[in-house]
């Protein structure tokens, strides 16, 4: 047993072994995805960007039951409520803080309505912080370029819920 | 006048000649390094910058030029600046003699490997410069652990390079590569070729023996205050010495510039290819070593270079002095 062992050493058993290995693994196909021109598969459940979605006939889907803002465990979520001409009660201001936000999707569960949703955008970095104080404009904003994939995203995970 | 003018212009011509193309070919190989070490990891390495990520290395240096150079407050400024200067230096100018085919040489001293020896022993000081005139804790225990490490292998080397001087008779580069024609010392002088591959591993602290820059422990070694340009020479330096190191292999045991076998399709090539690709395979080995080896403890270092490849290095000289003067084929050169 120790005389193995002591040929080995000497004839860098291991070593000759491990680059024989390194040689082998060379000719392997790679496992990079190469990010800006690939990207990964994303579950439906993706908890990415918000997004404040509106019905079918463009009205807004947010009641400001303000359930979302209650529930927020990081306290990114202000929304301010007034009555509209019309009777119902409507959101006048509705800001995330997304460098407060923690993306664990506590808004998208506790909505009522499905009026805000975490969407499969995970790419929106900005170059300040400003930038990523989100209002209300631009959360519907987001809801309108997103919507045919978070209808399809609720959809699928239907099921599940 | 005239005359010193031209011959001076001559030799700058001759440098230039030898020294752009080394540039270039370490960042080359820094490329090459990066890919095959990403390779076997099953990555891609570098493949954005220019065809196959080739400029990689370019796009590398230009943003050093650009960085700001920081010198601490507490560091001793001309050391400090020197440091990098030297090493870079030392580097390139080791390259002197090493002849890329028979009469394809900067200057054919008859101490070549003499010289080698010394400049590659200088190039020590570089590091400990860097590490001592930054006046901080890493880069100094890193210049500390690169100094003992890169005398102790110096000592297997010298005794290594013996093995081959006793059968060869010379000093001369030129005289070990043309001592080669029937037989390249690689077989005769296995083991030998063995342990030189692992010392220079050392001598260039490259992995497993990159303990003075081990980044876990100690930062990033002597380098830890260097930034901007100054990082990136030592960078250079470093590949440079690596290289180098390649070269003195290829040409102590490879047969330098001489093919594979001297028939046809083979000699067709010329004699500086061949050197290339002989030290572009001992690179590709260098950088296969880098993938697959974890890095050894600072006592299991120096155990290894004193206590086994020493001793192994010195009986295997009294062999080869024992064989060769017993069958009567010591060298009879024009002592």
């Amino acid at each position: 047993m120790t005389l193995i062992r002591i040929l080995k050493t000497i004839l860098l058993f291991e070593f000759v072994k491990g680059l024989i290995m390194a040689i082998k693994e060379m000719f392997k196909k790679s496992k990079t995805v190469n990010y800006p021109f690939e990207k990964g598969p994303i579950s439906p459940r993706m908890r990415g960007e918000h997004a404040l979605r509106r019905y079918p006939n463009g009205e807004e889907r947010c009641i400001a039951c303000k359930l979302c803002e209650a529930v927020c465990p990081a306290q990114a979520i202000t929304i301010e409520s007034a009555e509209r001409s019309d009777g119902s009660r409507k959101t006048t201001r509705y800001d995330i803080d997304m460098l407060k936000c923690i993306y664990c999707g506590l808004c998208q569960e506790s909505c009522p309505v499905d009026a805000i949703v975490q969407g499969p955008n995970f790419e929106f970095a900005t170059e300040t912080r400003e930038e990523l104080y989100y209002n209300k404009q631009k959360l519907l904003d987001n809801g309108d370029r997103w919507e045919s994939v978070l209808a399809k995203n609720i959809k699928l995970d239907k099921p599940y819920r | 006048m005239f005359e010193y003018l031209q011959v001076l212009g001559q030799e700058v011509y001759k440098i230039l000649f030898m020294l752009v193309p080394i540039l270039v070919s370490v960042a080359m190989v820094v490329w090459l390094d990066r890919r095959v070490w990403g390779l076997v990891q099953k990555r891609k390495g570098p493949n954005v910058v220019g065809p196959f990520g080739l400029l990689q290395t370019l796009a590398d240096a230009l943003k050093y030029i650009f960085k700001e150079i920081i010198i601490p407050a507490s560091a001793n400024k001309a050391v400090f600046i020197l440091a990098p200067i030297v090493t870079m230096t030392l580097a390139l100018v080791a390259w002197a003699v090493i002849p890329m085919s028979e009469d394809f040489v900067l200057s054919d001293i008859n101490v070549g490997v003499l010289y080698l020896f010394a400049v590659s022993s200088l190039g020590v000081y570089g590091i400990i410069m860097g590490g001592w005139a930054s006046n901080s804790k890493y880069p100094f225990l890193g210049a500390i652990r690169s100094a003992a490490q890169m005398v102790s292998y110096e000592v297997s080397i010298g005794i290594i390079i013996i093995n081959v001087l006793l059968c060869v008779g010379s000093l001369n580069l030129k005289d070990i590569v043309l001592a080669q024609k029937e037989l390249w010392y690689v077989i005769p002088l296995f083991p030998m070729f063995v342990i030189f591959f692992i010392s220079a591993l050392a001598e260039t602290n490259r992995p497993p023996f990159d303990l003075p820059e081990a980044e876990a422990e100690l930062v990033a070694g002597y380098q830890t205050e260097y930034s901007g340009m100054m990082y990136a020479m030592f960078w250079l330096g470093e590949y440079a010495n690596i290289l180098l190191m390649c070269a003195i292999g290829a040409i102590l045991f490879l047969g330098g510039w001489l093919p594979i076998i001297d028939i046809y399709p083979f000699n067709l090539i010329p004699a500086p290819i061949w050197m290339i690709l002989k030290i572009l395979f001992l690179f590709f080995l260098f950088a296969l070593v880098k993938a697959i080896v974890p890095r050894y403890r600072y006592d299991q270092l120096m155990r290894l270079g004193w206590k086994i490849l020493l001793p192994f290095s010195l009986i295997y000289l009294v062999l080869t002095a024992s064989f060769l003067f017993y069958f009567d084929k010591l060298p009879k050169g024009n002592f």
